[in-house]
């Protein structure tokens, strides 16, 4: 019998310590790789981990409500042979984990095999609204909790799950939290400035904005970035949208950003060196691809958690992806391994946007690829001036690992792979 | 079924989307992506949450009526 250490996981390089909030397991309980067993909260939210290998709980070495910094010994489990380097340690020793996140990795060393896990629920269902979506993974009887009202109910000493949702299935969202303590205060309104107060009065988005601001001066210190700009004819992508849409039900349809991640990740699998992960001093290449996906919060701050996979993954099962990931970001149900193994990013302005948009990259990643939003523009061809639907792709890379000439192909790439949109 | 009854279900659909969004306050012609931040994930969302619930097929070329709450209703009692 092995005995292997669950440790706090670095969930990202600007992360350096999590509050465990609650246990899904307690000791006895066996626990197979790719189990939820407990939620801790971090800067952005409170996210679910899994935990990496199989085996029993035999001892639960932290209680609920305390914070501690990453690599922090959690659990002890009983393996079943299971080798002890395969506990989820992708935090480097505790020793660093007080400075400001100078090397997490995000990545657990050996990457733990993207096949273990990839969208949740990949399948069709014609699910209705993401919010509907985390009754899977959870126990029975345990309730969504969105982050607002999670994180009030820890301030305030409630416990939720003796709570009543009025969201959807249940959910208990802040107003249900509120009723119980009565009206609240918000104590971070004055430091989060003029984020909105509507849509998540109590997640911290001070906090969050501390972490973005990290991670992202990390980056900037740290990563020669060279940018280059590409405007991709979207005509036939466009109508091969309005097509494929015409004739499926609301819950099969596609939306353009789905075409544009397939896109993105088959032109990776073509381009590797803007894949993968820059740690001490050397880049290591990706085989799969597990696009950061840039989802806005409601009200204020960021998040780029994984879609795993994506390079393999058909327009369908990759749109129920992104959906499940987006309704789960909006409810607070992200899980560990989607905060800490993406390998590049992809942000999308969508709708309402603007032209272009320059991404800072999130280290240790090396590219992160944007996208402005579709407008039709004129587009000079042999017969003239056509007016076409456009999006202008962007790319930021790293220049310790690559050069313009090659940055270049790549976005020609996405643009060949998006003139066929029936191939992706 | 009453422009109120619709209005509800609305209502219900899109806090389904955004938990802690609220139509109160909303302006009947604001636009709802501006007002409570929905992207076109959330919209789709909210047509998927309508095909459900009403069993309307909303194409994605009238998607555009749906974004404010006075054109989501009129749109709805008009097929209803």
């Amino acid at each position: 019998m092995t005995m292997s250490i669950f440790k706090m996981p670095s969930l990202g390089a600007d992360m350096d310590a999590g509050t465990l909030v609650e246990w899904n397991v307690k000791p006895g309980d066996a626990v197979k790789r790719g189990d939820i067993v407990a939620v801790v909260e971090t800067q952005k939210g409170a996210i679910e981990v899994e935990i990496f290998e199989t085996g029993t709980v035999s001892k639960l070495l932290v209680e609920e409500g305390t914070t501690v910094p990453v690599g922090t010994p959690l659990a002890e489990i009983e393996g079943e042979g299971a080798k002890p380097e395969e506990t989820p340690a992708p935090a480097p020793a505790p020793t660093s984990a007080p400075t400001p996140a100078p090397t997490p990795e995000p990545t657990p060393e050996p990457t733990p095999e993207p096949t273990q896990a990839p969208t949740p629920a990949p399948t069709s269902a014609p699910t209705p609204a993401p919010t509907e979506l985390p009754a899977a993974p959870d126990k029975a009887g345990e309730k969504p909790v969105s982050p607002a009202a999670r994180k009030l109910a820890a301030e305030k000493g409630i416990d939720v799950a003796k709570l009543k949702g009025s969201g959807p299935d249940g959910a208990i969202v802040y107003a249900d939290v509120e009723a119980v303590v009565g009206p609240t205060h918000k104590k971070e309104a004055p430091v989060s400035g003029p984020s909105k107060p509507s849509a998540h009065p109590g997640l911290d988005f001070a906090e969050m904005r501390k972490a973005i601001a990290q991670a992202m001066a990390k980056s900037k210190r740290e990563i020669p970035h060279y940018y280059l700009k590409h405007q991709i004819n979207m005509r036939a992508a466009s109508l091969w949208l309005d097509e494929t849409n015409a004739e499926r039900p609301p819950e099969a349809r596609l939306l353009m950003g789905t075409l544009l991640v397939k896109a993105v990740s088959l032109a990776l699998t073509r381009y590797p060196e803007f894949n993968g992960f820059y740690e001490n001093d050397t880049f290591r290449a990706v085989p799969e691809v597990h696009c950061g996906l840039a989802v806005a919060i409601r009200g204020g701050g960021l998040i780029a958690p994984a879609l795993h996979d994506c390079e393999t993954l058909s327009l369908d099962d990759l749109m129920a992806a992104m959906r499940d990931l987006v309704g789960r970001v909006r409810t607070g149900h992200l899980r560990s391994s989607e905060l800490s193994d993406p390998t590049v990013t992809i942000t999308s302005l969508g709708e309402r946007g603007v032209d272009e948009v320059y991404g800072v990259i999130y280290p240790p990643q090396v590219a992160i690829i944007g996208f402005g939003t579709l407008e039709t523009r004129p587009v000079a061809t042999e017969d003239g001036l056509d007016a076409a639907p456009t999006i202008i792709a962007t790319l930021a890379a790293d220049h310790r690992v690559s050069d313009g000439r090659r940055g270049a192909l790549f976005l020609r790439e996405i643009e060949k792979l998006l003139q066929v949109p029936e191939a992706l | 079924m009453t422009r109120e009854d619709l209005t509800r279900i609305f209502a219900e659909e899109l806090t389904k989307i955004a938990p802690d969004a609220s139509l109160d306050g909303v302006g009947e012609d604001e636009d709802l992506r501006d007002a409570l931040d929905l992207d076109s994930m959330d919209i789709s969302n909210l047509i998927i949450g309508l095909h459900e619930r009403l069993g309307v097929n909303i194409p994605d070329k009238d998607a555009a009526k749906m974004v404010t709450l006075k054109g989501a209703i009129d749109y709805l009692a008009a097929l209803a």
